[in-house]
């Protein structure tokens, strides 16, 4: 218990920087904010409103105060471009991208854990060789290209998947979100693919592999009952630390594949220059990542109680 | 300075520097295989980036509406794009530009982590306390989610580039530095070097540093890979190089519109990209390899 109450404590710090630093978005525009903010719709009278919801002519302090009291009324401002508040029109769009990163996170793990195991079962092999070859290429792939390929192959020459967009309905999501999941996973494939390779090697090291060994365990029950088992969490851990990076591609391959997420509507709002909306989508994605690293530290700790006695 | 009286540079009597850690270093490196494959493929690619004038006589920029969209020819290896304009000469041209921002991008997050990373694992307390939780908050944004809304905000280009990249980038070199530094504070040569009262800047940068530096160099290969792929991300949005500039990303936009019957247009950037990854992530993991080899 007390494990996970220092856990949550130790959030706090990083929540009030997550939005300190939304906050000072603000300030980082060159020139007055409300004005550039407002582009061509600057009126004298549009840019004192701004002026005057933001408390931009008071101290930065009192700023940040009536930034944050807003904020926790669930307040992140009206939206230039849709006339509404901008909470709303983020939280509409949230199942979509949630979707995408779990369905991309499972999809990783899918596609990762199998290769891991084949490239750890003979250290040096060329199965090993090759398994750690091609995550070398994937790190340089920029994911919206690869995207393109996916779509052209798997939905405009084979007609297998939808070019883009949502679905309707669990079964609908599942298909029209295959690529775009894919797309994700792939682009997260060789991370963990190397990370789960190394620590099932050290699994493997392990007292307790070479007696199941020695009583003569065949390989196949091996793998599936010691080395899985013991290199799951592992995983988890990888996904856990990555979470970023997969949550971060989710706004590009949104954008590739139509899915109407946070990530589409945050690069649609910065060509509308909807500040109040880019701004909070970016705080939801820091919030995001928090509360995922608490989720996987906290998974972790009921999964290993080594951890909750560390520190 | 040093308050013992030894002659010019006290360290050099007393411990280990920079200069001494060369004897023990592998020498053939060469005989990496990754490392030799990486070197050879980013050297093509910096050749063909750095002759672009000499391997095209065609202007990246130079419109041809007469002769837009043709395929792969004599004239154009690659064809054209919807502005006539030959794509294997944007190619070589938008190679220049993103491996030049890149390269330096990757400079300013390299050094400001370095140092941060230093400066809190060396002296500990409240100031390891304060950096490490900008780390933590830095850390808590996705990487994209907080280039793009910094490049946004800043306005697009290259300098907002530079300065959202090193916004976000040098919380890695912190983290790995400090890990780094921790360990090696507590070597007797760094015990030495402190009773000999050298200042800790100088025990930082002259006796540290050169002992901890190398996971960071590794750690900067795959990061200039991720630089790449944030460039090119960010022209592919259009908020990145301003047109008409040639860079990849902008390349692979403009060609999605023809992807059915121009698919080279959009294929071929994308492949220079993945390309250029390979060269940098080989170079990486051979380094890795080498110094992981040397230190058993």
């Amino acid at each position: 218990m007390t494990f996970v109450l220092r856990r949550l404590l130790m959030l706090v710090p990083v929540a009030v920087g997550v939005t300190i630093i939304v906050f000072f978005m603000v300030h980082l525009i060159p020139g007055d904010p409300a004005r550039t903010i407002l582009g061509i719709h600057a009126t004298p009278r549009s840019v004192a409103i701004l002026h005057r919801e933001w408390g931009l002519n008071r101290p930065l302090i009192s700023q940040y105060g009536l930034f944050m009291d807003r904020l926790l009324h669930g307040n992140l401002g009206q939206s230039l471009f849709y006339g509404v508040p901008a909470a709303g029109v983020i939280f509409g769009r949230l199942p979509a991208t949630l979707w995408l990163i779990i369905y991309g996170a499972v999809l990783s793990v899918v596609i990762s854990v199998p290769l891991a195991m084949l490239a750890a079962s003979r250290k040096d092999a060329v199965r090993d060789q090759v398994v750690r070859a091609v995550p070398l290429v994937g790190l340089g792939m920029p994911s919206f290209w690869l995207g393109f390929l996916l779509i052209t192959l798997f939905a405009v020459r084979l007609h297998l998947f939808p070019v883009s967009g949502y679905g309707a309905g669990f079964p609908g999501h599942l298909r029209a979100m295959f690529l775009p999941a894919l797309t994700v996973a792939l682009a997260l494939a060789p991370v963990v693919i190397r990370s789960l390779r190394a620590s099932m090697l050290n699994v493997l090291g392990a007292d307790y592999i070479t007696t199941a060994r020695s009583k003569g365990v065949p390989d196949s029950r091996l793998f599936l009952h010691h080395v899985l088992r013991n290199a799951v969490i592992p995983a988890v851990t990888v996904l856990g630390i990555n979470i970023g990076f997969l949550i971060g591609n989710t706004v590009i391959i949104e954008n590739v594949f139509a899915i109407p997420g946070i990530g589409q509507l945050m690069i649609n709002s910065i060509f509308e220059r909807d500040f109040p909306v880019v701004q909070g989508v970016t705080l939801v994605f820091g919030i995001m990542v928090v509360l995922v690293n608490l989720l996987a530290d906290l998974a972790y700790a009921a999964l290993d109680p080594r951890v909750r006695f560390e520190r | 300075m040093s308050a013992l009286s030894f002659p010019d540079h006290p360290e050099s009597v007393l411990m280990p520097t920079a200069g001494d850690r060369s004897q023990g270093r592998p020498r053939r490196w060469y005989r990496q295989p990754a490392l030799m494959s990486g070197i050879v493929i980013l050297a093509v690619i910096l050749f063909l980036a750095a002759a672009a004038p000499l391997l095209s006589s065609y202007n990246p920029i130079a419109q041809d509406l007469n002769a837009s969209l043709l395929g792969p020819s004599a004239h154009h290896l690659l064809g054209t794009d919807q502005l006539g304009r030959d794509t294997w000469t944007r190619l070589l041209y938008g190679l220049r530009t993103d491996l030049r921002i890149a390269f330096i991008a990757v400079l300013f997050p390299f050094v400001l982590g370095t140092v941060a990373g230093s400066v809190a694992g060396y002296f500990g307390g409240w100031v390891d306390v304060i950096i490490m939780r900008l780390v933590d908050i830095v850390v808590a944004f996705p990487f994209y989610v907080l280039v793009i809304a910094l490049v946004f905000v800043l306005g697009p280009g290259e300098r907002s580039i530079y300065i959202a990249i090193t916004a976000v980038g040098w919380v890695s070199y912190a983290r790995i530095i400090r890990g780094e530094i921790l360990v090696a504070k507590r070597q007797d040569y760094v015990l030495a070097a402190q009773s000999g009262g050298l200042s800790s800047i100088r025990i930082m940068a002259r006796h540290l540093l050169p002992n901890v530096i190398t996971q960071a160099v590794i750690y900067a290969m795959s990061d200039i890979v991720q630089d790449i792929l944030a460039i090119v991300t960010l022209g592919y949005f259009g908020l990145g190089v301003p047109p008409p500039t040639p860079d990849l990303g902008s390349m692979i936009n403009d060609g999605q519109n023809f992807l059915s019957t121009h698919w080279q247009l959009t294929t071929i950037p994308g492949l220079a990209v993945v390309v250029v990854g390979l060269g940098l992530s080989l170079i990486g993991d051979g380094l890795a390899d080498l110094i992981r080899t040397g230190q058993s």
